[in-house]
């Protein structure tokens, strides 16, 4: 190398970065980020058994939330075959002629509210009454039928909320034609207050795995600046300023979150994918063409988001609490 | 350059490191810090260098009181010092040209620049061979001349040396300090802590003397043979 040019280099008036132009700068900074970002993917695929470890444990945390919440996502669109549990029976008036049962059949199958009607003529009542009683002889014995005709209807499950169930029972009980309208609320509401404590449940155990994942990200974090405390302590003996330092480990938590993420959506999809084929011969049992729904993308981002970001949180916890103590000697 | 007013520095549980030292050092100035082990030579740089904090007195360098300087402006004031340790302090795990780049690195230097400063600093110390090299390949004086080129690399206006040639043969040792000399020759401020009386007194220059933490002898600025 040509020793005066190099002299001139290096003995010239100290140059400064400020002194480049604003684009070779960005260019300059744009680099390092990409190289840490990576820097730090890189450094993680070198201890490939305990990342994946790490990254399994926040998969497993962050899975079963998402799970539970995947089977109340699927539980709350379940309306295709189960409706018949809560029903609305409307008792008609005597004088109903056929015609008229028929045409309010037709009008009620097409409320939003309802997922299906069904009309019980006064004949079919009784041949079934006289079927299930044993009563056969005693009704056979009357000259007419007692038993009024029936409508039953079906609340669709997405408008199945006690509330709404009501509002649509005062609706039908409007109806001219019918003379008492009947429910039966208990299975919607013990539904109902079943969803609520398995809602509950998601939300509380949600929060304690995020705080889990944080801790999970925070210790390895720890331990990763144990291990580079030397590092550490050099790069802040020539000038290293704490975001400097920061940077690899807040990019480790990240990507320790974002593996995390990956491994539980893998993890509910393989549950997804085990599960739909008991339950699809479960729902044809019950005549119902239900299938399992697997997340939708809303779901997907949370999971990657919400994991990238405790991956974060950890991290920074990490990092603000262990780095300041290392300082050099 | 470097201002020390009845500096008194005491870890804890011990005496004095240093007491009531003072002296000024002008920009431009090269000096020997000299005397036994454990006269206190290394305390000296470690508060220059922020590394400690002085119990009692004033330490002033490039006109900032080190005593007002928040925390977050620490590593501001370490770039204007190069510091080569008598340990070397290298990152074990990259290359040589990667440690000598790396306070380049941290100020922001442009690749292209980065590349050219460090072959230069690496050829200044006689190691461009050496850049793809990790630092245990090599031996401990050429350890120590890949910390002296981090320490040039971004041509800061102070040097200082702690024991920078304790593993070096004579014929190199009087290289580093030619060097040394040359950096001062542009204008850097060279403050080297060295028990070598041979090598100092050869060099002729200004030469402060510890003695169990007390400044007992100062050749004084201007003392050029
Ligand atoms: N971190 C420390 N804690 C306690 N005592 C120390 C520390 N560093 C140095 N000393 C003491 O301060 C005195 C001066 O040490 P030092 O500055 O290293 O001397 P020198 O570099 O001249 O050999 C010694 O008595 C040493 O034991
Ligand atoms: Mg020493």
């Amino acid at each position: 190398m040509n020793q005066e040019a190099n002299d001139r280099l290096l003995l010239r008036e100290r140059a400064r970065p400020a002194d480049s132009r604003l684009a070779t700068r960005l260019r300059t900074w744009l680099l390092r980020h990409a190289q840490v970002f990576f820097g730090s993917l890189g450094r993680l695929a070198r201890t490939p058994v305990s990342t994946l470890m790490t990254a399994a444990v926040i998969g497993i945390a962050l899975a079963l939330p998402t799970g539970l919440h995947l089977l109340l996502q699927n539980l709350q669109q379940l309306s295709g075959g189960w409706e018949g549990a809560a029903q609305i029976s409307l008792f008609l008036r005597e004088d109903t002629s056929e015609g008229e049962a028929e045409a309010l059949l037709a009008q009620i199958r097409k409320l939003p509210e309802v997922a299906g009607a069904e009309y019980i003529s006064r004949e079919a009542a009784l041949a079934e009454f006289q079927r299930l009683s044993g009563f056969g002889e005693a009704l056979a014995a009357l000259d007419e039928n007692p038993l009024p005709a029936v409508i039953v209807v079906s609340p669709g499950l997405l408008h199945a909320s006690p509330a709404a169930t009501e509002a649509l029972l005062g609706r039908l009980r409007a109806l001219p034609a019918v003379d008492l309208a009947q429910l039966d609320m208990q299975w919607i509401q013990r539904l109902y207050a079943i969803m609520a404590i398995v809602e509950r449940t998601v939300a509380v155990l949600g929060l304690l795995l995020a705080l889990g994942v944080i801790l999970v990200v925070g210790n390895t974090i720890r331990l990763a600046i144990q291990n580079r405390r030397d590092e550490i302590v050099i790069i802040k003996l020539i000038g290293g300023t704490d975001a400097f330092i920061r940077r690899p480990f807040l990019y480790s938590g990240f990507w320790y979150g974002l593996l995390g993420g990956i491994l539980g959506l893998v993890l509910v999809g393989a549950a997804v994918i085990a599960l739909d084929g008991p339950i699809t011969e479960l729902a044809g049992l019950y005549q119902s063409s239900f299938s399992l729904q697997g997340p939708d993308a809303a779901t997907v981002g949370l999971l990657l988001g919400g994991g990238i970001l405790l991956g974060l949180a950890g991290s920074w916890l990490a990092v603000g609490r262990h780095l300041r103590a290392i300082e050099p000697r | 350059m470097i201002r020390f007013t009845k500096v008194t520095k005491r870890y804890p549980g011990t005496n004095d490191a240093l007491s009531e030292v003072s002296f000024h050092m002008a920009p431009g100035e090269m000096a020997f810090l000299t005397g036994h082990s454990g006269a206190g030579k290394s305390t000296l740089l470690k508060l220059i260098a922020l590394l400690e904090h002085a119990t009692r007195g004033q330490v002033i360098i490039n006109g900032q009181n080190l005593a007002k300087v928040p925390r977050r402006r620490i590593p501001y004031v370490r770039r204007d010092i190069g510091i080569i340790f008598q340990d070397h302090r290298l990152l074990y795990d990259r290359t040589v040209f990667d440690n000598v780049a790396l306070p380049l690195i941290i100020e922001g230097f442009p690749e292209r620049e980065i590349g050219r400063r460090v072959r230069a600093a690496l050829d200044k110390v006689d190691l461009l061979r050496r850049e793809k090299a990790y630092p245990v390949t090599l031996s401990g004086g050429e350890q120590q001349r890949v910390g002296i080129a981090r320490a040039i690399v971004t041509k800061p206006p102070l040097l200082l040396a702690d024991e920078p040639t304790g593993n070096l043969d004579p014929e190199l040792s009087a290289e580093i300090m030619a060097l040394f000399e040359q950096f001062n020759g542009v204008g850097v401020t060279v403050l080297v802590a060295s028990h070598d009386l041979d090598l100092i007194s050869r060099m002729g220059r200004r030469m402060l003397t510890l003695k169990d933490g007390r400044l007992v002898g100062d050749t004084g600025a201007g003392a050029a043979a």
